[in-house]
């Protein structure tokens, strides 16, 4: 019996029983277990029909999953294979870091979570006409000796993991500008430095499950016929698995809201690569996509950055670092740009963005067609950090999405290609203007970029030279400053971009450490409120509500 | 089950058309000449027919579009020419890589699966063949001649797919479960390769060659609608009827202003559901 069969059959079925929504309101007690909860939480999201298209899900990228057609990425099954119950359940209780897809854990009983499993199956008629998945077995991992390390990196590169996530796992492998789903819509190589960030989790475990299955729907394949066919063996790939564990910090980031920068005695480091910064304390800030005011972004490419700080009585140093696959403008990612930006500017016209960059209406692939492409040119990256004007007294802080009219805020902004840093006032978002008075080099500044990450150090002196607008720096004071940065070859510029809320700067002062310990108890609350708008506004703004 | 049902309901038909002593009318609607042969080799050496023909192309194929491959010398190498996209391909006015089958016309018989392998190799950063034929259960080799990384990523619609990585030479096996026109092949590693594998139940399909013959033997006396497709001027019809030892001849005609035609993908083609002729409602999209 074929597939095609079995799912007319199975779709007379479900229609006969009323899985399929007819369009008038079914009596309560027909409606399947799980429709109910699932019209509720999910639908949003994934659509009433199960199709990915909901009203929230937007632009979203990745998109929400379109559940008819039976592609799941978090399986315990070989490549191509349905999930198992257990595996769907896993992602609804995890939810997908990195992605939209919102954990549920303790939201459901086991009943109403059972339910739903059995009522996200009922969209795709590949449950009823398959065979049940069956687990891959799996062979338990050898440790993590410095030897398999070793054995894991060789294989990562003879497998060539590279090719796509990049030599040391960064996500800019020189195919990944190239990479589509199923469904012809970009999708990244996952940074692999990032494991806090993986869909199916980023303990050495999950990492091994993903090269077992592969992940259906993307271009990441399975590597088990490897073992199959005897070029490796069960262990070397869970040593490469170890080493994918081991380019990522032993903790996630602990977002921590006052970055300290250390008081060092005479000069500042000279240099982005200086060795004083390998022993200065580094402070992770996340940034999210900017979808607090249209036109929103939810497609982000720097999904945090991190910290340094230092100064000597005189000067202020910071070092600024974060991965970004592409050095924009960068030719080789001008296609994924112009898909990118199709998507976006296709907005709420159509609920598949796949529309947009292709044209799907059944003809052969033609992957030369040209998309839509209305942003005038491939903008470089760029690089924001904002301060108020003056170090506030009290809780009041401009507004975080770079100020207003009534309170404008002081910028360092930083544009790959262009000489240094301007430094800008701003009334709004990418509402900027020049520092009046400010004179050019005040800020120094130098950049590194190599293999998918940039390190920029900026340095300024404490004291703002008279002129108006521009921050006095203090030592022993919480100094808030928030951080904004762009892709240009995620299509990113002004409005469409990372941004963050604010955090605070604070230098030591040559005393004892007791003196700032009560400001910055004090500043904690705001900095976590600060936090919570961002998260809320994107909540909101992804559940369609804010539209 | 249903299976049975079908050959239950066709064996009193039979009996029914046997006892009228007529039914000449009914039999040219297809598939109905043979009836005591639902499973097994199908066909009789004295009554089998064939279906030649050929795929004629008119106007100026289109250039093949340049590939960089130039990040990927071990396949670079191997195109002296500097490699180039290849959508269409024709001989003297002849349409090449146009895959040919039996769309309809076999009724239920159902047919022996062929343990032959068919060969799919990856050369060159290409697929060779770039179109291929394939039963249902048919193994699909594949083959790596590259020695590089490729992965093999097979996007149906009706039947599961699957994304499988060859970062050395090397063979892996696989095969479809259902009839389906065409899955799509593609390697994320390299974006430009493509290859269109076309599904049947039945073996009665081909792929031309740049003469743009084909050749589909070994056929029941019947009459059937033969599909071409391809990739990039889409589908055509014709109906052919053939007595036993008979000798049909079918030709398509393709154009170069033909480009832009929808193109069917991932269609299931069953031919066991009888008057449903629209391409049958499938998962996804
Ligand atoms: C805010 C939007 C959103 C909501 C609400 C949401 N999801 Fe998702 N979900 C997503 C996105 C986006 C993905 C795809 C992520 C990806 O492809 O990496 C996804 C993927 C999934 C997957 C696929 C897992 C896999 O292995 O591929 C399942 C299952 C799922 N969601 C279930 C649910 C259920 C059940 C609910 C309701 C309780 C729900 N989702 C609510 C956005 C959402
Ligand atoms: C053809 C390109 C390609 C190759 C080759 C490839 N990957 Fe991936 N990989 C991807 C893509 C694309 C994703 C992101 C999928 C998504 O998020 O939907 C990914 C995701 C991942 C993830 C994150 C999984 C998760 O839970 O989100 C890990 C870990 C990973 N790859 C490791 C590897 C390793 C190790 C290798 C080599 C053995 C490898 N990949 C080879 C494309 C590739």
């Amino acid at each position: 019996m074929t597939f095609v069969r079995a799912a007319l059959a199975t779709a007379g079925v479900l229609l006969a029983t009323g899985f399929v929504r007819s369009p008038a309101p079914l009596p309560a007690q027909e409606a399947p277990a799980g429709k109910a909860t699932y019209d509720r939480w999910c639908a949003g999201c994934h659509g009433a029909d199960g199709a990915g298209g909901g009203p929230g899900a937007g632009t979203m990228l990745p998109r929400p999953r379109d559940f008819t057609t039976g592609r799941y990425q978090i399986r315990s099954t070989p490549s191509g294979a349905l999930p198992t119950d257990a595996d769907i359940l896993a992602v609804i209780l995890d939810g997908m870091p990195g992605t939209a897809m919102p954990g549920w854990r303790d939201r459901f009983s086991d009943g109403e979570l059972r339910d739903l499993v059995a009522y996200l199956k009922t969209f795709s008629p590949f449950f009823e006409s398959q065979p049940a998945p069956e687990t891959l077995p799996i062979a338990s991992a050898p440790s993590a000796s410095e030897e398999a390390l070793g054995e894991g990196r060789d294989f990562y590169e003879k497998i060539e993991c590279n090719k796509c996530h990049g030599p040391t796992g960064r996500g800019n492998g020189p195919s990944a500008p190239t990479l589509e789903d199923d469904d012809d819509l970009p999708v990244r190589a996952a940074d692999l430095t990032e494991n806090w960030l993986f869909n199916g989790g980023g303990s050495v475990e999950e990492i091994h499950e993903r090269l077992v299955t592969g992940l259906n729907g993307t271009p990441m394949p399975s590597f088990h016929d490897l073992i199959a066919s005897e070029f490796m063996t069960e262990d070397q790939l869970w040593n490469v698995a170890h080493y994918v564990r081991s380019l990522a910090p032993e903790e996630p980031p602990r977002v921590s809201e006052v970055v300290r920068g250390a008081r060092v005695e005479g000069e500042l480091p000279a240099s982005v690569d200086d060795e004083a910064w390998e022993v200065a304390e580094r402070f992770y800030v996340p940034l999210v996509g900017q979808v607090v005011v249209e036109p929103r972004w939810f497609t982000p490419s720097v999904d945090g950055v991190w910290i340094q700080a230092l100064h000597n009585g005189r000067e202020v140093a910071l070092r600024i670092v974060w991965h970004d696959p592409s050095r924009s403008p960068d030719p080789e990612w001008e296609e994924w740009r112009a898909k990118v930006v199709a998507i976006a500017e296709a907005g709420g016209e159509t609920s598949d963005p796949a529309a947009a960059v292709s044209d799907t209406s059944g003809a052969a692939p033609d992957t030369t067609a040209p998309a839509a492409v209305t942003v005038a040119a491939h903008p470089p990256d760029a690089l924001v950090v904002q301060f108020p004007r003056t170090i506030p007294d009290g809780m009041e802080r401009p507004f975080f999405l770079m100020g207003d009219d009534r309170e404008p805020v002081y910028l360092w902004r930083w544009e790959n290609g262009r000489d240094g840093v301007e430094e800008l006032l701003a009334r709004g978002l990418a509402r900027y203007e020049p520092l009046p008075g400010a004179e050019a080099g005040a800020v120094a500044a130098e950049v590194a970029y190599d293999d998918g990450e940039w390190r920029l150090m900026l340095r300024r002196p404490l004291d703002a030279g008279g002129v108006e607008g521009r921050l006095s720096f203090e030592a022993g004071r919480a100094i808030p400053f928030a951080v904004f940065a762009w892709d240009g070859s995620n299509g990113e510029t002004d409005t469409r971009g990372s941004i963050g809320s604010w955090y605070f700067l604070y230098l030591d002062q040559p005393t004892a450490s007791t003196v700032y310990v009560a400001p910055i108890l004090a500043t904690l609350l705001t900095a976590a409120l600060g936090v919570v708008v961002v998260v809320r506004a994107q909540r909101r703004a992804r559940n369609g509500a804010g539209r | 089950m249903k299976r049975s049902l079908e050959a239950m309901t066709m064996a009193v038909l039979f009996a029914a058309l046997t006892a009228c002593g007529g039914g000449g009318e009914e039999a040219d609607t297809g598939g109905e000449v043979a009836t005591d042969e639902e499973v097994g080799p199908a066909v009789s050496p004295d009554s089998a027919a064939t279906v030649t023909g050929v795929v004629n192309f008119t106007g100026a194929a289109p250039a093949g579009e340049p590939i960089d491959m130039s990040e990927e010398p071990t396949c670079a190498e191997k195109h002296a020419e500097g490699p180039t996209r290849q959508t269409v391909v024709t001989g003297d006015g002849t349409l090449a890589n146009v895959f040919v089958y039996v769309k309809d016309g076999l009724g239920s018989r159902t047919f022996p699966t062929s343990s032959e392998p068919v060969e799919i190799d990856q050369d060159g950063c290409e697929y060779h063949p770039r179109v291929l034929a394939i039963q249902a259960n048919q193994p699909l080799v594949i083959k790596n001649s590259d020695g590089i990384l490729h992965n093999i990523n097979t996007q149906p619609t009706v039947n599961q797919g699957f994304n499988v990585s060859q970062p050395v030479s090397m063979e892996t096996t696989k095969s479809f479960t259902s009839p389906e026109v065409m899955i799509p092949v593609k390697c994320d590693v390299h974006g430009w390769m493509e290859a269109f594998i076309g599904v049947q139940s039945h073996p009665y399909m081909a792929v031309t060659a740049t003469d743009g013959s084909f050749r589909l033997e070994n056929l029941p006396p019947g009459t059937y609608t033969i599909e071409a497709w391809h990739e990039r001027y889409g589908t055509q019809t014709q109906t052919v009827t053939v007595g036993p030892q008979e000798s049909g001849e079918v030709t398509f005609e393709y154009s170069a202003d033909m480009a832009g035609r929808p193109v069917p993908m991932a269609e299931p083609i069953d031919l066991h559901d009888h008057g449903s002729e629209q391409p049958v409602a499938h998962a996804g999209r």
